[in-house]
């Protein structure tokens, strides 16, 4: 009730990246990419514990990395990581006020300086290299 | 969400009108309802009708108990603001004929508790301006005698000017995916209103205003989503404001 009365749109707005722009899409993703980087890193402690209870166990879990699933969530790991790094640069600059464009008269029809094309071009540099890195993964995963 | 169909046709002769499009309106009266309906209306539009317009043939030909906040219809006031299928925009001045749809939805702003139907309360929104303080901080006065007016350059007229156009309309608040959690967070409104009098260079209040956004629900919680911006009916540009003013807080400007 005290949501409605409010009327937040809540975690369904704030996660709904399809309204405003590609740099709404950018922040989805960031944020994504690192809920997802968190849940591996929980993962990874829990995979590395395990050589604390012997070589077997060890080499258990390290199969479990070995199947075509865990190379897909290795992938998807690489991806995450890479995106989070450089869209997280662009956010860091634009943060400290680096490539944001200036303060001038607005003028019809009122196109923000601050969503220019460079932070366009850095959002998708950013997607781009997320996509190689995860291509050149798979090869080295996939690979012979 | 149920949706209330109402199939009254216009009482009125119409001139020259040939198109038709189907309002979507939200009905809902915290007093007395549970959830909010949709009430539908078919509304006759030309060219250059506005959805404030065809909100108001609503109230004046089929119903007229829609509510609905309105003043200057020529987006100066600041009061038409509302979803208008699915984004926050100023009902004045967003025509029919460029939603390229037959269909119009509008429903109240989220992020802003609704009063009724399209009508939402700005309290907080003008508590958190308040509280940046908007005016200009000094100590002596350009009103006391034996004294001139405050001259400025226009370079540094134009380091704060575009910010001085905010309509206090809300749509910033709306759209901000921040806002959409964080009941406390100042929003991009107000921090944009912050930055306008720190970037003025008549006024001696940055430290105060710094102090009062350097916290928790404060300038640090927005992540540059740039939604804010990307709704702005004037060319503020909230998200620059933001990213400029956290440059004085991270040593990037002084």
């Amino acid at each position: 009730m005290t949501e409605r009365m409010s009327n937040r749109e809540g975690l369904k707005g704030m996660a709904n990246p399809t309204r405003y722009g590609l740099e709404r899409v950018a922040y989805w993703l960031q944020r994504l990419s690192g809920l997802g980087l968190l849940a591996y890193l929980i993962g990874h402690i829990y995979e590395t514990s395990s050589i604390v209870n012997g070589k077997v166990a060890w080499d258990k879990m390290l199969e479990l990395t070995q199947t075509t699933q865990g190379h897909l969530i290795l992938t998807l790991v690489i991806g995450m990581c890479v995106y989070h790094t450089a869209n997280g640069i662009r956010v860091m600059l634009g943060q400290g006020g680096i490539g944001v464009g200036k303060p001038g008269q607005p003028e019809y029809p009122y196109k923000a300086a601050s969503l220019n094309y460079k932070q366009r071009l850095c959002i998708w540099v950013s997607i781009a290299l997320a996509a190689l890195a995860m291509m050149y993964g798979m090869a080295v995963l996939f690979g012979d | 969400m149920a949706v209330e169909t109402i199939s009254k046709t216009p009482e009125v002769s119409l001139p020259i009108s040939s198109d038709s499009i189907t309002l979507r309106i939200s009905r809902f009266n915290p007093k007395n309802d549970l959830s909010p309906i949709f009430a539908e209306f078919k509304v006759p539009i030309q060219k250059w009708t506005t959805v404030l317009e065809a909100i108001l043939f609503v109230k004046q030909n089929l119903d007229h108990s829609v509510a609905v906040r309105y003043s200057c219809r020529q987006a100066s006031c600041g009061s038409c603001g509302m979803r208008i299928n699915g984004k926050p925009a100023l009902a004045c001045y967003t025509k029919i004929s460029e939603l390229n749809s037959n269909i119009v939805t509008v429903e109240p702003m989220h992020n802003f508790p609704i009063i009724r139907d399209l009508a939402v309360d700005f309290k907080q929104m003008f508590a958190n301006h308040k509280k940046m303080k908007p005016y200009i901080i000094r100590e002596d006065s350009e009103i006391a005698s034996d004294t001139k007016e405050f001259l400025q350059t226009p370079e540094e007229v134009e380091k704060y000017l575009q910010f001085s156009y905010c309509i206090k309309c809300g749509l910033c608040n709306s759209a901000c995916p921040t806002m959409a959690t964080d009941e406390s967070f100042i929003g991009p409104q107000g921090l944009a209103q912050a930055y306008r009098y720190v970037a003025d260079n008549r006024d001696d209040g940055k430290k105060e205003r710094l102090k009062i956004i350097d916290q928790s629900h404060g300038i640090w919680r927005c992540h540059f989503a740039g939604s804010c911006s990307h709704v702005c009916p004037k060319g503020v540009d909230p998200a620059m404001a933001i990213q400029l003013l956290r440059g004085y807080l991270l040593g990037f400007r002084k």
